[in-house]
């Protein structure tokens, strides 16, 4: 394809993300910088080999214990150097962990051997994932049994997902099309099958998909779908019937969470859960926890590990009682509660 | 100095002979038959585990499957790794040469605990045993040499007993490690300080510092990991409120330090090929010395760069990573003082010195692969891809294996008594040599292309480069397959070797070929530096 050509770089694949343009520069610097401390060893080896082998005559061996110099010379480069490299790996590294604001999120969760998307509005796709280009996007990930990884190689991002945890990506797309998703943590027998597709929509694409579940010709053709006689649905999808925060709105009902929480901002026998979703809690012995996706899931399934400042530890834990999907449900509600 | 009367008359008893029979080896307490039973029992495991990577290089001839189905692929690559790791390089290099060679290199006649020296081996092949009979009698494993939880505590292979194994083994290596200690400082002969041991001596020094101290842990891990899968405590299955990763971080941080249990061995090798063949004092003694326990110190510190990807906190990866590359400090000394020793020597470039240059080649790609993993943005793409089997390859194969070869190569007169044939030895190194680059530098494109490891079936883009990684192997085979020809045939046909064939100066050259049962007939004095070659007239 076309972008094959335009970036011919130490990796020649596509650089699909804002991210893979930063992980390619260093990346690049890391292949020269080795190509040439590589020569210049095997060339001072092979040189060395050939010019004082034994059997070139009529000359004497140096007896030579070290020097001091070249020793701090050869340990004060590679120091600097290193230092370079894991600064620069950590600059971009922390670059692209940073959160989004108001990024568009999906929820994906990893099972042997299939990947689970869900998208706010409550569409669920299997084993494709379609997101805007030019927005910033937040992957929500767990797992429901053993551990995975969510690889796009065209991004040049991986996470792993792992069961009892949410773990997350966020990118910002630059290139329309289809670009492969692997599991890259073994995860059993048919660990090399547990693929997807990623494809990459312009945005107005993108809501007209999210909206109806149907692919606009245009998109069709760019992401090559038309080519390939691709269906409108994809496979495994279902069509919303109720946003995600609807869903855990229900299930704060039906699960009884009421009883001690309200969604008004009023305290009860437990805190409000109005507005509370990316403050920082005091709790009851004095620290602090700033309220995200994991303490949400871990203050249903084991509540008493950390208990908010000024109230009792009463809560029941909800472990077994609560599917993967029920809690992204929840914590989609949590954070509608503005 | 060492010469004797019965010497003189080419009729001397010596270790291999001195006793005779199955059960005189069987129960002997020599550091020298203990020493060549680990070889053979290391090398039969080196060559099933070969084996199994043949199998796994020629199943992916092609994108799907060719010889076998995912499962049986799943188990073969866990069998390669976990065999190779606990069965052969970990006790290679150590116990084996590392048994024979101590006492020598040190002058004095046994190691400091001859009977746990013993015990060691038994124990050793206790766990290596359960491996083997969890394969032969079990259903085998297939959770990757890792046994990453919670898919080991899911798993339906016979997980327990090939972790009870490694339980086991890790005792043996835990005993060979305090012998060493005990010996290196109680049992140096008359004037041989710290600073006059051979560098073959500091590595298994440092080394032996890791298994002591880090080998306990792997050995919880497994303890735990058992418990779990027996009993269901929770500590790591997160169905039970444990933490899958927290499993990650007790088993690499054993099996970091192991890595390099695994490679300073074969750095002590290489420095003593390398002043033996060059005729010339090892450039920079002290910097090699102490790099190797500086590199045994880091090790300690940096498991965390195998989890970059796993969910740990961005302030654990901000502290691995800097820990990280700063490993490559003393590796880089190593390695420029190593080439500067060549510089106006009197090179000699038989089989143990073109394995002594080659390592140099292919640990500087080992360890040059291994900052893009350090780097933890690159580390990101690369976590989990072929680039990882190929840096890990490149440091264990083209460092440990190939130092081991040219130890073998460079030791092998001295422990059998007679030479290998030096033209069929070289055509050996070539096809390892050539063959090693063909199986490999393949696998660094196709990692940093995003193909994962543990891929049973691969996207067919990757095919060309599989093939070829597979005909590389093949070359490789045939390499070692040669070298196992000629120095088997060496050991009984090959021609008689002189107390020192090299010309070198560390202290086993000073005994017969092979030593006699108690090594040295009068107590050796050192009274110098162990590479003290003068300037000489080539």
């Amino acid at each position: 394809m076309f972008w094959h050509k335009a970036y011919a770089g130490t990796i020649s694949l596509p650089q699909a993300a804002t991210n893979a343009v930063r992980i390619d520069a260093l990346h690049d610097f890391l292949w020269w910088m080795s190509v040439f401390f590589l020569a210049l060893i095997t060339f001072a080896t092979l040189y060395f080999a050939w010019k004082y082998h034994r059997s070139k005559k009529g000359r004497e061996t140096a007896y030579i214990l070290g020097s001091h110099t070249l020793e701090a010379i050869w340990t004060i480069i590679p120091l600097i150097l290193m230092l370079v490299i894991f600064a620069w790996g950590y600059r971009d590294y922390l670059w692209l962990r940073t959160e989004p604001q108001n990024p568009v999120e999906i929820n994906v969760i990893g099972r042997q051997w299939l990947w689970n998307f869900e998208y706010p509005n409550g569409r669920k796709t299997m084993n494709e994932v379609y997101v805007p280009k030019g927005k910033a996007v937040k992957m929500i990930m767990t797992s429901e049994d053993v551990l995975h990884s969510f690889y796009v190689p065209n991004f040049r991002l991986k996470q792993d997902v792992v069961p009892g945890m949410y773990t997350y990506i966020a990118f910002e797309a630059t290139l329309t099309g289809e670009h492969p998703v692997y599991c890259a943590e073994y995860c059993g027998t048919s660990h090399s099958d547990m693929l997807a597709k990623l494809f990459v929509l312009e945005p107005k694409d993108y809501d007209e998909w999210l909206e109806t579940g149907k692919l606009s010709a245009a998109a069709k053709n760019y992401i090559g779908a038309a080519a390939k006689g691709k269906p409108d649905q994809p496979k495994g999808s279902a069509a919303p019937t109720q946003s995600l925060a609807d869903r855990g709105k229900e299930l704060f009902n039906s699960k009884g969470c009421f009883a001690c929480h309200t969604a008004d901002g009023t305290p009860k026998v437990g805190p409000t859960l109005k507005g509370v979703f990316g403050k920082t809690e005091e709790l009851a012995d004095g620290s602090t926890v700033k309220i995200d996706e994991n303490y949400i899931r871990e203050s249903l399934m084991e509540p008493q590990k950390r208990i908010t400042k000024g109230f009792p530890p009463s809560m029941p834990p909800f472990k077994g009682l609560l599917s993967d999907e029920e809690v992204n449900a929840l914590i989609a509600y949590i954070k509608s509660l503005k | 100095m060492a010469t004797t009367h019965e010497a003189a008359h080419g009729n001397h008893a010596n270790y291999l002979n001195e006793s005779k029979g199955i059960w005189s080896w069987m129960v002997t307490l020599d550091h020298k038959r203990i020493g060549v039973m680990y070889l053979w029992t290391t090398m039969i495991f080196f060559t099933i585990a070969g084996f199994l990577a043949l199998a796994l290089r020629l199943e992916h001839w092609g994108p799907t499957q060719n010889i076998m189905g995912a499962d049986t692929y799943n188990k073969v690559f866990t069998l390669h790794g976990a065999i190779m790791v606990f069965m052969f390089i970990i006790p290679s290099i150590p116990a084996a040469l590392g048994n024979f060679l101590l006492p020598l290199m040190l002058g004095t006649k046994d190691v400091a605990f001859p009977r746990l020296n013993l015990a060691s081996y038994y124990v050793f092949l206790v766990g290596a045993a359960m491996t083997v009979g969890a394969i032969l009698f079990g259903n085998s494993v297939d959770t990757g040499w890792t046994f990453y939880t919670p898919y080991s505590i899911k798993s339906g292979s016979s997980v327990v007993l090939v972790v009870m194994g490694v339980f086991v083994m890790g005792f043996s290596s835990i005993f060979t490690g305090l012998n060493f200690i005990a010996t290196i400082h109680k049992l140096r002969a008359p004037g041989m300080t710290f600073h006059r041991m051979p560098l073959f001596i500091w590595a298994t020094y440092a080394t032996s510092i890791l298994q002591v101290l880090a080998t306990p842990v792997i050995g919880i891990t497994m303890f735990l990991l058992m418990m779990e899968r027996v009993l269901h405590v929770g500590i790591f299955d997160p169905k039970l409120g444990g933490d899958p990763v927290l499993f990650q971080h007790f088993f690499w941080f054993y099996s970091h330090p192991a890595v390099y249990i695994m490679i300073l061995p074969g750095m002590g090798i290489v420095s003593e090929i390398i002043a033996t063949f060059s005729r010339k004092p090892i450039f920079g003694y002290r910097a090699i010395a102490y790099s190797s326990l500086a590199i045994a110190g880091i090790s300690f510190l940096v498991w965390g760069h195998h989890m970059f990807t796993s969910g740990q906190s961005d302030f654990s990866n901000f502290l691995f990573s800097l820990l990280t590359v700063l490993v490559a400090v003393p590796t880089a000394i190593k390695i420029f003082n190593w080439t500067a020793t060549l510089y106006k020597g009197s090179i000699k470039l038989d089989v143990p010195m073109l394995y002594a240059l080659s390592f140099i080649f292919l640990f500087t790609i080992g360890g040059l692969t291994g900052l893009f993993l350090a780097a933890l943005s690159v580390d990101v793409h690369l976590h989990d891809t072929y680039f990882v089997v190929a840096h890990f390859h490149y440091v264990m194969m083209g460092g440990t294996v190939i130092a081991l070869l040219g130890g073998l190569h460079y030791w092998w007169p001295k422990m059998f008594g007679r030479m290998y044939p030096e033209s069929i030895g070289r055509v050996g190194w070539a096809c390892v040599f050539f063959g090693f680059n063909l199986l490999f530098l393949p696998q660094f494109w196709m990692g940093s292309h995003g193909m994962p490891r543990r891929y049973y079936n691969y996207p067919a883009e990757f095919t060309l480069s599989h093939q070829i990684s597979t005909v590389g192997s093949w070359l490789v085979a045939l390499g070692f397959l040669i070298h196992f020809a000629s120095l088997l045939w060496a050991s009984k046909y090959g021609k008689k070797a002189s107390e020192n064939p090299w010309g070198a100066k560390t202290l086993e050259w000073t005994v017969e070929s092979p030593p006699t049962l108690h090594n040295f007939h009068t107590m050796p004095t050192v009274n110098s530096f162990p590479y003290e070659y003068k300037p000489e007239k080539v």
